[in-house]
This record gives C-alpha cells, sequence and structure tokens, in this order.
C-alpha cells in the first residue's frame, strides 16, 4: 500500500534555538573600520525583525522533512488534465550553468552564449507553432495571454477602430476571460454545440465589426479537435478579427499540425507544459508569445536577433512594451532548450501522437466503467479526456472530490476536477507520453477499485485520503474571516487579540 | 522513431493502437483537415536526438561564448548579484518540490504548502504587513498588479509613480495598465534623489487612485519623507504602493510601520541566481483589510485543520481567482514562482535574524566603501546626496562610456550608465574589498587619463 510521510514537523517560527545561524557572511572587517557611516535615524528600523535561528542542519532537516510530504511527477503520476504533468528529463538541470551567474543588464557583447540560445529557441518555437516570431517576455501562460489580447488592442487602435469584445469559447480556460479582461476587453462566451466544440453557427451570429479576436484553444479543454477551425478562422478574419491561441494544450497535437497552418495570428506556449520545463510546485514556468505577419511587429521586447558576427537585441516597431522586468525566465528558456536538443525534431514531432495515444488507450481500458460517463462520446481524444461522474453520484453520493482524494492514498495525484465547467462533477485526466502502459493499467485499475467500492461502501470513499500526511483539510476555517490565517504573524496577533476579523 | 528514454511507449504502440481499436496512428487524427496536418517533420534541434553527452557539450560550447569576468558585475537595477548557498541550491533541487505543480490536492502536498507558508509568514514579519501571497512574476509585475488592484478598488484610473522608480518596472506596469486606460503619472525627483513632495502634492487630485513610492530607489537612494507621502495620499483618497528591497529591511523601516494598503518588491536577492533576470520573485502583500485582501492577486496559502483535527496547510480565498472567477477574476496569474519562494524560505532560514542584518549591514558598508574611494581620490562623486544602500549612482569627469569600455578590456563589469557621464553601481557580498579596490584603481587610470589596456 501506498503512503507518504508523516512528519509533525512544527513550523520553522516554532523551532526554539537562539543564536544559531545556517550560514557565515564574507566579511570585509577593513571595510568596517575604514567606513564610518550609519543609517539615517528617522528610517532605520526600530523593532528587529523576528526571524528564527537554526543551525543549517536543522534547516535543512526541516526543509527536506516539508519535501517528503509533498508529491511531484518524480513521486507518481499526475494526470492533471490541461496542465501536462510531463516527466522533467534530468539533464536540463545541467543547461543552468549557462546563465545562472548572468546579469540581465550585462553588456550583449558578453552573454552571447545565452543569446545564441534565446535565438535558437526562438525559431524553434515559432516553427512548431507555424508563427513568424517569438519573443519570451512572458514568465508564463496567462502573461503571454495578456500580451497577446495586449497585442491585438493596439493591432485594432492603429488601425484607428475602437473594437471593446473579445469572444472566448466556453470550454476556455479561466485565464483567457480574466486575461481578456485585465486587458479591457468585454468578454463574450461563445457556446460549444451538441458535440462539445465551438457552435459556428452562434459565432457568426456574434461575430460583428465590435470584435476584435476571439481565443481559442485546439485542442479544447475537452480534449476534442476543433475540427471546423479553417471556418472558425474565416469567420474572424471577415472582419479583420484576430484568432489567438492558448497554447496550454498544444501537447496534444505538437507535429501533427501547427496553430499557424489553422489560421492562428498570436500563440502563446507554456514551455513548462508542452517543453517539460518543471513545474515548481506553481511555478516558475516560462512562455513564449509568438506571432505572424504583421501581428509580429507587435510583440513585447527585447526579442534576439542574428546580426553580422553576432546576436542583438530587436525591438519592434509597434510593440506593446515589455511584459516582465528583463527577458522573461530565461533559466527555465534553457531547460525547456535541452528538452528539445534530446528529443530532437523525431522526438518533438512524436510528442503529440504518444500523448494522444495514451489517451485513447486508457480511455479504452476505462470503457464502459460503472459510476463514469463520457460526455461527448465516439470522438478520439487528444491529450486529455473529460469524464463526467454524475452518475456515481446521483447512485452513491460520491463526488469527483471524494475520486479525486481516493486516488491520493493510492499513490496517484488526482486528475482536475470540476473543470470544464460545462461537464459537471468532471474528472479531466491527462496522462502525456511520458507515462508507460504499465502505469496507464495500473491507474485505470485503481479508478476502477475505486468506483466499485464506491457502489458497496460509499462511506470508505468519503472518509479518503488516510495515506496522505494528513487527512481531509477544513476549507470552512481555512477560509473563515474569524479564522482565516495566511501568515505567522497573523496567527500571533490572533493569540495575542490584537486583530479582528477579516471583514 | 526508435525508442527514447523520454518516450516510453514507442516500443507498445502496435498492441496500444490494437486495444483502442484503430489501425494507426492517423485514424486518431482523422478529425484534423487533412489541409493542416503536418507532412513533415519539425525542424527543431540539431536534425536528430542529442545524447546527453552531446547535450552537455553544447551547453559548454555555448557557456563559452559569454564573457569571462574577474567578479561578478557591479550592476544592480533591478536584481542584484548575491551568493546563493548550497543548501538552499539541494532544497530547491528536491525533485518532490520542483516537479510539483499548484497544490490543489493539500493532502499530498502538504510539504510544499507548509513551505509556501513560511515564505508568506517571513516576508510578513519583514514587511510588517499581514497578508502576503506566495509570489507573483518579478517587482514590476508585483507593481503592474497593485495598479490594476488599486483600480479594481476605486476605479479611479490615474496613478503617480515616482521618475525616480526602477524605469523597467515602470514600463511594465505601463504595458499592463494600458488596457484599463490606467494613465501613469510621473512625479519628479529632487537633487537628493529623493521624491519632491512639492510636485507630488500638485499632481495628487482627487482624480488619482493609487501613489507609488520606491525606497530605496532607482538610484539606490533611500526616501525619508514615506510617512508624509502616505498621509497626503490617504487624505486624497489614493491607495498607497511602496516598493521595497527585502534585503534592506533588515535595516530600514518595513513599509507595515508606514500603514501603507500594498507593499511590493523582489526577493530575488535573497537565495535566486541571476539567470539573466528570471525567474525573479515578486513580493505582493496587503494590510489586513478585507477589501484589499479580496483583491489580491495571486494564490495564498493559509493554516487549517484536517479530519483528524491536525494542523495542516491549503490554499485559501480561492474564489478571487480564475478558474472560479473567470473574467472577474482579482487576477490571470495562475503559475507562479512558487519553488522560488521556497528559495528565499530557505535562505531566510540559513541567514536568521543576526545574519540577514549583518549581511545588509555588510553590503551598506561596502557600497559606502566603494563611494568614499572615488570621491576621496578625486575621480568622480555622487550625483544625489541621499544616504543610499547597495546601489549607488557615481558621476565622473569623462563620460561613463569610456570607462564602461576599459573595464570591460579588465574582465570587470561596471554599473548601469544612466547619462553620459554617470552610472549606478551595485555592491554586494560577491565583491569583496580586493574587487571594489581594482574597479576603483581601473576608473582612476581612465578619469587620470592613464590607460593601460
Amino acid at each position: 500500500m501506498w503512503r507518504q510521510a508523516k512528519w509533525d514537523e512544527p513550523l520553522i517560527f516554532e523551532y526554539k534555538g537562539k543564536g544559531r545561524r545556517g550560514m557565515l557572511i564574507p566579511r570585509e572587517d577593513e571595510i568596517r573600520k575604514e567606513v564610518n557611516v550609519s543609517l539615517p535615524n528617522k528610517i532605520r528600523r526600530k523593532r528587529e525583525a523576528e526571524l528564527p535561528e537554526l543551525s543549517e542542519l536543522e534547516a535543512v532537516r526541516h526543509y527536506i522533512r516539508l519535501s517528503q510530504m509533498s508529491f511531484g511527477v518524480d513521486t507518481g503520476m499526475m494526470p492533471l488534465g490541461s496542465c501536462t504533468m510531463k516527466y522533467n528529463p534530468k539533464v536540463e538541470e545541467m543547461s543552468q550553468s549557462l546563465v545562472e551567474n548572468l546579469h540581465p543588464l550585462q553588456d550583449v557583447s558578453t552573454v552571447q552564449g545565452a543569446l545564441e540560445m534565446l535565438y535558437e529557441m526562438q525559431e524553434w518555437i515559432a516553427e512548431v507553432t507555424g508563427m513568424d516570431k517569438c519573443s519570451f517576455q512572458v514568465p508564463a501562460g496567462s502573461a503571454g495571454e495578456l500580451a497577446g489580447v495586449l497585442m491585438i488592442k493596439k493591432y485594432h487602435e492603429e488601425k484607428g477602430r475602437r473594437r471593446d469584445e473579445m469572444l472566448v469559447a466556453d470550454t476556455a480556460h479561466g485565464t483567457n476571460p480574466a486575461s481578456a479582461s485585465m486587458a479591457g476587453f468585454k468578454v463574450v462566451y461563445i457556446k460549444s454545440n451538441n458535440r462539445g466544440l465551438v457552435n459556428l453557427d452562434i459565432l457568426k451570429e456574434v461575430v460583428n465589426e465590435n470584435v476584435a479576436g476571439f481565443m481559442l484553444t485546439n485542442p479544447n479543454t475537452l480534449g476534442l479537435f476543433e475540427e471546423e477551425i479553417l471556418e472558425i478562422s474565416k469567420v474572424i478574419h471577415s472582419v479583420d478579427g484576430m484568432l489567438y491561441y492558448d497554447g496550454a494544450n498544444l501537447n496534444g497535437i505538437l507535429g501533427v499540425a501547427r496553430p499557424g497552418d489553422m489560421g492562428f495570428d498570436v500563440v502563446h506556449v507554456n514551455l513548462h507544459k508542452t517543453f517539460a520545463v518543471p513545474h515548481g510546485g506553481g511555478g516558475p514556468g516560462a512562455g513564449a508569445i509568438c506571432a505572424k505577419g504583421e501581428m509580429a511587429e507587435y510583440l513585447p521586447y527585447p526579442i534576439v536577433q542574428k546580426s553580422g558576427k553576432g546576436y542583438s537585441l530587436y525591438y519592434p516597431k509597434k510593440s506593446i512594451g515589455k511584459i516582465s522586468t528583463f527577458f522573461g525566465n530565461v533559466g527555465n528558456v534553457a531547460r525547456a532548450y535541452t528538452y528539445i536538443l534530446g528529443l530532437g525534431p523525431q522526438g518533438v514531432s512524436a510528442v503529440g501522437k504518444m500523448s494522444t495515444v495514451a489517451t485513447n488507450y486508457l480511455i479504452s481500458r476505462l470503457r464502459g466503467i460503472r459510476g463514469l460517463e463520457l460526455p461527448f462520446p465516439g470522438k478520439y481524444r487528444k491529450h486529455e479526456v473529460v469524464f463526467s461522474a454524475k452518475p456515481l453520484m446521483n447512485d452513491t453520493g460520491v463526488t469527483a472530490f471524494d475520486v479525486a482524494k481516493a486516488l491520493l492514498d493510492r499513490g496517484f495525484y488526482a486528475p482536475t476536477i470540476y473543470f470544464p465547467p460545462i461537464v459537471e462533477e468532471a474528472l479531466m485526466i491527462e496522462p502525456t507520453e511520458t507515462e508507460t502502459r504499465e502505469t496507464l493499467d495500473k491507474f485505470a485499475n485503481a479508478l476502477k477499485e475505486i468506483l466499485a467500492e464506491a457502489y458497496s461502501d460509499p462511506k470508505k470513499i468519503s472518509g479518503t485520503p488516510l495515506n496522505a500526511s494528513v487527512g481531509r483539510l477544513d476549507q470552512v476555517t481555512a477560509n473563515h474571516p474569524t479564522t482565516v490565517t495566511p501568515t505567522y504573524l497573523v496567527k500571533k496577533l490572533r493569540e495575542e487579540n490584537k486583530i479582528g476579523a477579516l471583514r | 522513431m526508435e525508442m527514447h528514454p523520454w518516450l516510453p511507449n514507442l516500443g507498445d504502440l502496435r498492441e496500444m493502437l490494437k486495444e483502442i481499436g484503430v489501425k494507426d496512428v492517423e485514424e486518431l487524427f482523422s478529425d484534423v483537415p487533412k489541409e493542416i496536418v503536418l507532412k513533415r517533420e519539425l525542424n527543431v534541434g540539431y536534425g536528430r536526438p542529442l545524447s546527453e553527452y552531446e547535450i552537455a557539450r553544447r551547453l559548454e560550447e555555448l557557456s563559452e561564448r559569454n564573457a569571462k569576468l574577474l567578479y561578478p558585475p557591479f550592476l544592480g537595477g533591478g536584481v542584484c548579484p548575491h551568493y546563493v548557498p548550497y543548501a538552499v541550491k539541494m532544497i530547491v533541487s528536491r525533485s518532490e518540490f520542483y516537479t510539483a505543480y499548484t497544490p490543489y490536492q493539500p493532502e499530498a502536498n502538504q510539504g510544499l504548502l507548509q513551505a509556501l507558508f513560511e515564505y508568506q509568514s517571513y516576508m510578513a514579519e519583514l514587511l510588517q504587513m499581514e497578508v502576503v501571497n506566495s509570489s507573483l512574476y518579478d517587482w514590476a509585475g508585483a507593481l503592474a498588479e497593485a495598479i490594476l488592484m488599486a483600480n479594481r478598488i476605486n476605479g479611479k484610473r490615474k496613478v503617480l509613480v515616482p521618475a525616480n522608480a526602477n524605469p523597467n518596472h515602470l514600463k511594465v506596469a505601463e504595458t499592463w495598465a494600458r488596457g484599463k486606460g490606467i494613465e501613469l503619472v510621473k512625479v519628479k525627483y529632487n537633487e537628493e534623489g529623493k521624491i519632491d513632495v512639492e510636485d507630488l502634492e500638485r499632481k495628487l487630485t482627487d482624480d488619482v487612485g493609487a501613489v507609488y513610492l520606491q525606497t530605496p530607489n532607482f538610484f539606490g537612494v533611500f526616501e525619508t519623507e514615506v510617512e508624509g507621502v502616505v498621509e497626503l495620499a490617504r487624505k486624497r483618497g489614493a491607495l498607497t504602493i511602496m516598493g521595497v528591497n527585502p534585503l534592506a529591511l533588515a535595516l530600514i523601516k518595513p513599509p507595515g510601520e508606514y500603514d501603507v494598503d500594498i507593499a511590493i518588491g523582489d526577493a530575488q536577492e535573497l537565495g535566486i541566481p541571476l539567470s539573466m533576470g528570471g525567474p525573479s520573485l515578486g513580493v505582493f502583500a496587503t494590510r489586513w483589510d478585507a477589501k484589499l485582501v479580496r483583491q489580491m492577486p495571486g494564490r495564498i496559502v493559509g493554516l487549517t485543520k484536517d479530519s483528524f483535527g491536525k494542523e495542516g496547510f491549503t490554499l485559501i480565498l480561492q474564489t478571487r481567482e480564475q478558474f472560479a472567477r473567470r473574467e472577474k477574476a482579482t487576477s490571470n496569474i495562475t503559475t507562479n514562482e512558487a519553488l522560488m519562494a521556497i528559495a528565499v524560505a530557505v535562505y531566510l532560514s540559513l541567514l536568521g535574524r543576526n545574519g540577514l542584518k549583518e549581511l545588509a549591514e555588510e553590503v551598506y558598508l561596502r557600497s559606502h566603501y566603494a563611494t568614499k574611494s572615488v570621491e576621496s581620490r578625486g575621480i568622480g562623486k555622487r550625483k544625489f546626496l541621499g544616504d543610499f544602500f547597495e546601489e549607488v549612482t557615481l558621476t565622473f569627469p569623462v563620460e561613463y562610456q569610456r570607462i564602461h569600455e576599459k573595464l570591460l578590456k579588465a574582465g570587470l563589469h561596471g554599473g548601469l550608465r544612466i547619462d553620459d557621464y554617470s552610472a549606478v553601481f551595485c555592491f554586494t557580498e560577491v565583491h569583496p574589498k580586493k574587487a571594489i579596490d581594482l574597479l576603483v584603481d581601473k576608473v582612476e587610470k581612465v578619469v587620470k587619463g592613464v590607460e593601460t589596456s
């Protein structure tokens, strides 16, 4: 049976030692002797920050224990839909030596090696997306979306038009409407049809001279390929709207079809998904924002260009400006670079195919399982599949949430649940091309076992997890205005009765 | 394609297709219009999969094309070079952390959540702000989010920003704010390099939604009139945003004591390598006020209990986020810089209260030592008279570009040129006395016209 480490590890602020330290500071005593300055009293900190004092070993043990109570791709399968949790090859870490000690404001003459890597990556990402140019300004996908919609906004403004509507598919990731709204657009949702795809009739009705663009992912979040994409593109372009590609699901078609060939004008890529940069427990990721034709002149700067004998920086004429302070998450671009080197053109071209094979294999293993329903059946999924646990809930009271927790007890991370919102009790599974057939079989068996158990003993499933570091967490206490505790400072202040409820 | 260690099922392909019930892979893509199916391999990489050894060789080759410098550059401007201890590197290399996803299943990710809670708590203690999120991209991103947040709260479309704030941060904020039609109005600085309070007061009209202040500012100078600025802003109904260098907080009064609404900054200096500027770590904090907290962007980890009554951690206040609120969310951010937040927590746990203070003092002294050396030799002087930390703006009697080129030839990378005769330099614990002396010697030779190669 799978069990996770359980350490009753105190908060680091509860360590009792005094006067200990985990690091020596390089000191220059001669400087101390020579310089006699002190901070103006007015701005001096009066009460010292109360940081705990630990030896190096204490600190290391503390954080190693915490790592043991964590779950990553290296721990077990993480079938999180739309998140693409694939294996992160270890060689990627080697790439850090190339950029680790480079300051972003160094003269370009001193960072030619790093710029060469960035330039090659720009070219490669443009190739896989079918775009003309890419910028790595965006530190993650949602920043890419913001950059993309700002580019579209500026494009229309320069043409002297005021367009304030952004179309978003109802299956879209929540980031799409959030980004469109941040850019000042009114979000108009396009409903899916009874095949789980963009409803072309509705789209045609909605498209007019107010529409700036359409944000779409293909394959969509149901794992279905938008087969009418060329028609969709025609409709959007008929009013000179821009088609924006949300690259979160690029893994499902990588090497099979390119957004640029489908008619997309602006594309973001999540390097931490498709190109195996580790997710880091929520970040850092890395991204690219790419564009075709006229739109390429709106990309955020700087972009690396090849000139004469070396590499220099390029600032597109109509650029929207900067999205991050320097070059984006260069350290992670370097990781993705080694990933592409390691896969080579053959490997990169096989990614979409193999992730699709894995998904459909898993579906065939789960076919007919009692309690789960496959919405929009009869279609091949690409990289991910969404099941509905509604029959299970109706029959037994056991929810998708419960199934997720029961999977944890069996050594698997849970699928994405309750997304996309158009499927009730959704379980969204993305196995990726890096899990073996044996692992897919084990996962399918675990899920079957859980569903069977839910029918025989529903209480047992709703009591899970029992094998994780802690039991089910109380979300009410966590979020209630009188008990919500976001920092140790709040915990202390509350114990001393010095703060009230968060109202 | 042949077998590849990262694509394990290539060898089982036939059996898997049989199980699915299709004759070939192409059938799985029969819904993709024929005209867009790619009929060739992608032109990426170097023609074939490279072995690990070959990848290592390629990286070495590229590394050799980066210049070898004698010491880390004397460059700040948003990020500064510092030493990152091995313990920090080892812990963020624990693959349970670095291959994890956002902890949506908290029971399986207690350790990650606790580490992030500890990061939030470290920052809360340093900033003396009650609520800290578990990271944004970088300082500039945090500034942009703060400006958008102020706009959500009071609907005003004008924000005062100091002309002595980091220009790159302002550029980013401008890009992000343009979508909502928010205008950034620059406030002048005085000859001390500090914000011109009179100019600020003049520009602080009722349509200003927020006032931003950075200390130490882009020139390295401490702002000394923060109380006054906060009071003025509050009187006019504007929110206050304070940008700080978390390392300086070991010495200077924290934003919480000025009672600002939002504190931001970058924690790169506390345990994160330069990596050409990214990943970095945007810090974002607010006061204990629901009006602010419920509009805060990014993820927050909180304390709770599990079903056995044991203490545990989970993501909190998620109803603000994009997956729940879509276009009404407080931000679009999903992926953040969580692993970097862990690095910072580990770094601070190594330093402890005395270590952090000692490091900040050492950095403070070194920047003053370098300035004193330049001034006492009569080869340059401070451009601004205000007291400074880590970074200092120096002006020379010869064009800085000339000095810069000579320094580079000697294997030293100088400061950041800000006008024909001035540059901002950064001095930290990775610049020993020997390095500072060498830099000043080389500058002296150029200034006094005794140029060497």
